[in-house]
C-alpha cells in the first residue's frame, strides 16, 4: 500500500526531509513553531522595554513651559550700567533652579543689533558659554570674567578671549503694566542673531548651526497676553 | 566513558587517612559530630548543584611561571569594587535625593551625626578614587605585558566598557553629595557631553531630564548611579572572569617558551 504523505510532498519542504509536511506547505511546522514562539518572546519583552525606555527618554522630547518673571520697573535699569537680578529657571527645585541675570537697559549708541519689543531691555545670562560656569561682571576690566577656564566676554556679552565658542545667552525681556518682564532663554551668534536655546559649549556660527540643532525642550516665547500681575506691594513705575 | 583527572589539591586540604585505633571507643566526639554536619550539608548542596566542580575549576587553575604582584591588579580592582557596592549600600539607607536641600542635608547627617558615618562615607569616597587608579594600573598591566592579544581580544574589550562604566560610576556619584562642587561640576561635565555633534544636545537633555538642571536630575543621576551602571558592572565582572578562568592568564613577556628536549636518534 502506497504511503499518501510521500506523494503529497511539499516542495519548500522536501530537502528538509521532515515528515509530515503536506504539499502547499511553505514552512514546516516545527519552523513556524520557532518562530512564533520567538515572535512572542520577542513582543513581551518589547512591552516591558520599549515604555520604560520611552519614560526614560521622555524629558528630551517635552517641552517645559515658562512663566514671564518680574525683575523691576524700567527705571531701574540704566544703559551702561549692569544689575544683578536673581532669576528662576526651573521652579520648585530651591536654590538649583536659580540662576542669575545681569540687566541693562539697551543703549543704541553700543547695541547696534535690530531693536524689537523684547530687547527695549538687556538681559544677558551670567552662564559662561564655555561650559556653564558662573561668570561675573568685572567693572576695572569692563569685562565678564569666567572662573573655570578663562573665557572673558566684553560690556555686550560677545566673547573678547579664550574658549567660549558664542556670545553669553539672552533672555526675552518685555515692558509691560510699568514692570520689565523676564522671559525664556535665547542663543546669538557673534552677529548677535537670535537661535533657540543651545546649551554651553555649542557652537551657533557657520556649520555650529547644523551640529548643534535646536533641542525639542527649550522653552518657546510663552504668550504675553496673560503677563502675571506683581505682588501687591510694589508699585508701578 | 574517560574521565580528566581531578586537578590536584593542596597536600593541606587533603583529608588525613584514619588512624587505627582514633576514635576506638565507637562514639563520636563532638568535634567529630559538628566536622560531620558541616560535610553533610557541603554535601547535600553540592549534590544538587554541582558548585564544587566549578569553584574547583575557577581556583585550582594553572599559572605560567614567573607571574608577580603585577598580576593583583585585576583582584585588587574588583575588592575595590566591592567596597564600593557594600559601602554604598550602606549609604543608601540614609541619602536622599532631594534637590531642594533634603540631598545635602542628608549628607551633612551622615557625614556628622550617623555613627561612622563619616567613616563609611569617606570609603566610599576615597575607594571610588582608589579603584579608578587601579582599574587604570590594571590595563597598563595588560597592556605593557601584551596579556590582550590573542585569544583574550574579548576580556580586554569587556575591561574596556569596565572602565567605561567606572568612569561613568564617578561622573554620577559626583553630583549626590549636591554641594556646590557637586552642582557645578554635573553642570560641566553635562556640557562636555553637549559638545558631542547632532546628539550631544539630546544626550544633555536625556541626562538632566530636561533643558536645565532640574527636580528630577538629581534622582536621574541616583538611580543610574546606584542600579543601573552596578547591575552592568557586576554582569560584566562576571564575564570578565570568566574569560579569565576558561583562557587562563598570560606568562610574563620576557618568559621564554618551554622548548623540549630533543630525543636523541641512538635512544630511540
Amino acid at each position: 500500500m502506497p504511503d499518501k504523505r510521500k506523494e503529497n510532498l511539499s516542495k519548500y519542504t522536501v530537502d528538509l526531509n521532515m515528515p509530515g509536511a503536506f504539499e502547499g506547505e511553505t514552512v514546516t511546522r516545527r519552523r513556524f513553531m520557532n518562530v512564533s514562539v520567538q515572535a512572542m518572546g520577542g513582543v513581551a519583552a518589547a512591552a516591558f522595554t520599549l515604555p520604560a525606555l520611552g519614560f526614560a527618554i521622555g524629558p528630551v522630547f517635552s517641552r517645559e513651559p515658562f512663566e514671564w518673571q518680574i525683575i523691576g520697573k524700567p527705571d531701574d535699569f540704566q544703559p551702561l550700567v549692569y544689575s544683578l537680578r536673581v532669576i528662576t529657571l526651573v521652579p520648585n527645585v530651591g536654590e538649583a533652579g536659580k540662576s542669575t541675570a545681569y540687566v541693562r537697559a539697551r543703549d543704541p549708541a553700543i547695541d547696534t543689533e535690530p531693536e524689537d519689543e523684547y530687547n527695549h531691555i538687556i538681559a544677558l545670562t551670567s552662564r559662561c558659554s564655555h561650559l556653564g560656569c558662573p561668570v561675573r561682571w568685572v567693572e576695572s576690566a569692563s569685562r565678564f570674567l569666567c572662573p573655570c577656564h578663562g573665557g572673558i566676554y566684553d560690556f555686550r556679552g560677545i566673547r573678547v578671549a579664550g574658549p567660549p565658542v558664542r556670545p553669553l545667552n539672552r533672555f526675552y525681556t518685555l515692558i509691560r503694566n510699568g514692570y520689565v518682564y523676564l522671559g525664556p532663554m535665547y542663543s546669538v551668534n557673534t552677529e548677535l542673531r537670535r537661535f533657540s536655546n543651545r546649551d554651553p559649549g555649542q557652537p551657533v556660527d557657520g556649520i555650529g548651526q547644523f551640529l548643534y540643532p535646536a533641542r525639542f525642550s527649550t522653552s518657546v516665547l510663552p504668550p504675553t497676553g496673560h503677563l502675571p500681575m506683581p505682588p501687591p506691594g510694589i508699585p508701578a513705575g | 566513558m574517560p574521565r580528566l583527572p581531578a586537578p590536584p589539591i593542596p597536600k593541606a586540604l587533603q583529608p588525613k587517612p584514619k588512624r587505627p585505633g582514633q576514635n576506638g571507643n565507637g562514639k563520636a566526639s563532638p568535634t567529630e559530630v559538628a566536622q560531620e554536619a558541616g560535610i553533610s550539608v557541603v554535601d547535600w548542596i553540592d549534590e544538587r548543584t554541582s558548585l564544587s566542580g566549578g569553584i574547583r575549576w575557577m581556583l585550582f587553575r594553572k599559572v605560567p611561571r614567573g607571574v608577580n604582584w603585577y598580576y593583583t591588579l585585576g583582584s585588587a580592582t574588583m575588592f575595590a569594587f566591592l567596597s564600593q557596592a557594600v559601602t554604598g549600600v550602606f549609604l543608601a539607607m540614609y541619602y536622599r535625593p532631594d534637590a531642594t536641600g533634603g540631598a545635602y542635608e542628608s549628607m551633612r547627617y551622615i557625614v556628622d551625626d550617623a555613627f561612622l558615618g563619616q567613616f563609611v562615607r569617606g570609603m566610599h569616597k576615597w575607594g571610588a578614587s582608589v579603584m579608578v587608579i587601579l582599574i587604570f594600573l590594571h590595563m597598563g598591566r595588560v597592556f605593557f605585558f601584551g596579556a590582550y592579544k590573542y585569544p583574550r581580544e574579548m576580556t580586554w574589550i569587556i575591561g574596556v566598557v569596565l572602565l567605561i562604566l567606572t568612569l561613568a560610576m564617578s561622573f554620577t556619584g559626583y553630583l549626590l553629595p549636591f554641594d556646590d562642587r557637586a552642582y557645578w561640576a554635573t553642570i560641566v561635565g553635562v556640557n562636555i557631553n553637549g559638545t558631542a555633534p547632532f546628539l550631544g544636545p539630546y544626550l544633555s537633555d536625556f541626562l538632566r531630564a530636561g533643558p536645565e538642571f532640574g527636580a528630577t536630575t538629581l534622582s536621574r543621576f541616583y538611580a543610574i548611579h546606584m542600579l543601573l551602571l552596578p547591575g552592568l558592572i557586576i554582569a560584566l565582572i562576571g564575564a570578565h572572569l570568566y574569560l579569565v578562568s576558561k583562557l587562563g592568564i598570560s606568562a610574563p613577556p620576557w618568559l621564554k617558551p618551554h622548548e623540549e628536549p630533543e630525543l636523541d636518534v641512538a635512544e630511540v
